[in-house]
């Protein structure tokens, strides 16, 4: 275990290398030059700070709750953006009869929503689920649909000359799946904006929980520590999410396709 | 049974912008016996896959009709399975669950249809590859999964557009051959279209040449030679000779 441990730290030593010295870097510009806690909290400070919502638990309430906000708009998004793109994509009217409202409505940025968001839920974690929601739905949609306008032809046919002929069958067996890469980078895309939007709207206090809203409580209270603690834990989660979210898609879902997914 | 009977099959494509019309097929008729082997030849352009694509139900006629059996074709069916120029294989789909999927779409259960396919993956020779996906495979095997695919539905007529078409020669000529035994195997029509003259000598029962657009058919010749045949000898090229000739009028006459 531990030989392991060294083992990967020499495989990765130019990594561990260059984060160690911008670690030191920090911690030296912090103490020596800028000198000041409210302009650049140390890496120390940081650190301190990080035990310290540990140690009172915060952080995991904080942590759920965002959670909670994200997964709200998600699964929305998902459930109302992915079968209003397949219709649009594989019924030519709908497309016709839905792009217009679409492309009126996307280029609002997500952000304008918060006051309607306010109004129509309160101050609910729906509220804040609704703004991510907004800045998910979009990719979502627009991305199903160009995967569904992409489908080769011949693959289409094939499958109608071996008996697949109803159009929701196609849909299943032939349309999604060879959208399917074309959807998912859509959902990543998706994720992204959405972890903006989760910020966004818990800075604006649309609930009284979550990572946003303390980054922004703590920056009232002149805590910068604790503010660069919970930008660098935004950062990191939202690393964590993608990459697990890709590491699923790429052996599950993409296995047949050859290199990455975009 | 995969008796077929083309009559008076005409086609026109309207263009959309101005209206004009360009006749892409004009009367044809032909029948074919049931487990015969006809080519479809001719000039590029003279819409023959057009009609081999109103035979597999993708394209409609404007007037005439399509007979399986005695019985009008409108609609796809498997009964009348294609393989297409273009690799048509589903990549998402392993070349086994390629095979099954038109056995899935019949409703039988995937591990059924694995079992019932067994037999077709080995009629293409392509056991080793069952669990490849199509990217894995060269353009020859991927035809072979294709044809594999459209035999498992166990069709009455097998329609093939310039199957080999994106085939290197060599590679041609393994599958014509294979194409030949599995055609004795098993009993099915095959309507088979393609530019190569000496493709279809070496495949066909009859070759219908077609005139350059608007397609007609300018010539039934039976092809009386013995199999397995040759593809050097001399009646061979006799034949290759004559269809060349009435090609080569095609492109003087126009």
């Amino acid at each position: 275990m531990n030989f392991e441990f060294i083992k990967t730290l020499r495989q990765k030593s130019v990594e561990v290398l260059s984060v160690l010295s911008v670690i030191i870097l920090w911690q030296f510009t912090a103490d020596f030059i800028v000198q000041n806690k409210l302009k650049l909290p140390s890496f120390y400070d940081v650190a301190l700070s990080f035990f310290s919502v540990i140690e009172s638990g915060s952080i995991f309430t904080d942590l759920l709750v965002s959670l909670l906000h994200f997964g709200i708009g998600i699964i929305a998004a998902f459930f109302i953006g992915l079968p209003l793109g397949i219709a649009m994509g594989w019924f030519k009217k709908t497309s016709r009869a839905v792009d217009p409202i679409i492309e009126v409505l996307r280029p609002i940025p997500p952000l304008a929503w918060i006051p309607f968001a306010m109004a129509w839920f309160g101050l609910t974690h729906t509220a804040a689920g609704f703004v991510v929601f907004v800045g998910m739905i979009f990719p979502i949609i627009i991305n199903t649909y160009s995967g569904f306008k992409n489908i080769p032809k011949v693959h289409v046919e094939a499958a109608k000359v071996l008996g697949c002929t109803k159009n929701l069958d196609l849909i299943r067996y032939v349309a999604l799946p060879s959208a399917m890469p074309s959807i998912i980078s859509g959902i990543r895309i998706a994720m992204g904006v959405g972890w903006m939007c989760l910020v966004a709207a818990e800075m604006f206090g649309v609930s009284g929980d979550g990572l946003g809203y303390e980054l922004w409580q703590s920056f009232h209270l002149h805590r910068m520590n604790f503010v660069l603690m919970y930008m660098l834990l935004l950062g990191f989660l939202g690393l964590f999410i993608d990459s697990s979210f890709r590491y699923y898609v790429d052996a599950k879902l993409l296995r047949w396709k050859a290199g990455t997914v975009v | 049974m995969g008796r077929v009977n083309v009559k008076n099959v005409s086609r026109t494509f309207q263009k959309k912008e101005d209206g004009s019309e360009t006749e892409a097929l004009e009367n044809i008729s032909f029948d074919v016996e049931d487990g015969e082997f006809v080519c479809i030849l001719g000039p590029s352009g003279c819409g023959k896959t057009t009609l081999l694509r109103i035979a597999a139900g993708l394209e409609t006629l404007s007037s005439g009709e399509i007979l399986l059996n005695g019985e009008k074709t409108t609609d796809p069916d498997p009964k009348r399975g294609m393989v297409f120029q273009q690799y048509s294989l589903f990549p998402w789909r392993t070349v086994i669950d390629n095979i099954t999927f038109g056995l899935e779409m019949q409703g039988i259960g995937k591990k059924e249809a694995r079992k019932r396919v067994e037999k077709y993956l080995e009629l293409v020779g392509l056991e080793q590859f069952r669990k490849s996906y199509p990217h894995e495979l060269s353009g020859g095997m991927q035809q072979r999964a294709a044809i594999a695919r459209a035999l498992a539905n166990e069709p009455e007529v097998l329609l093939m557009d310039e199957p080999f078409g994106a085939l290197d020669a060599q590679t041609r000529n393994v599958l014509q051959d294979e194409l030949l035994k599995i055609w004795e195997h098993k009993h099915v029509t095959f309507l088979f279209v393609t530019h190569s003259v000496d493709e279809a000598v070496f495949l066909s029962d009859r070759i219908v040449v077609m005139s350059a657009r608007p397609g007609r058919v300018k010539e039934i010749i039976k092809v009386e030679l013995p199999r397995p045949r040759s593809r050097t000898s001399l009646e061979a090229n006799r034949l290759r000779d004559h269809v060349l000739k009435l090609l080569e009028e095609e492109r003087y006459t126009k």
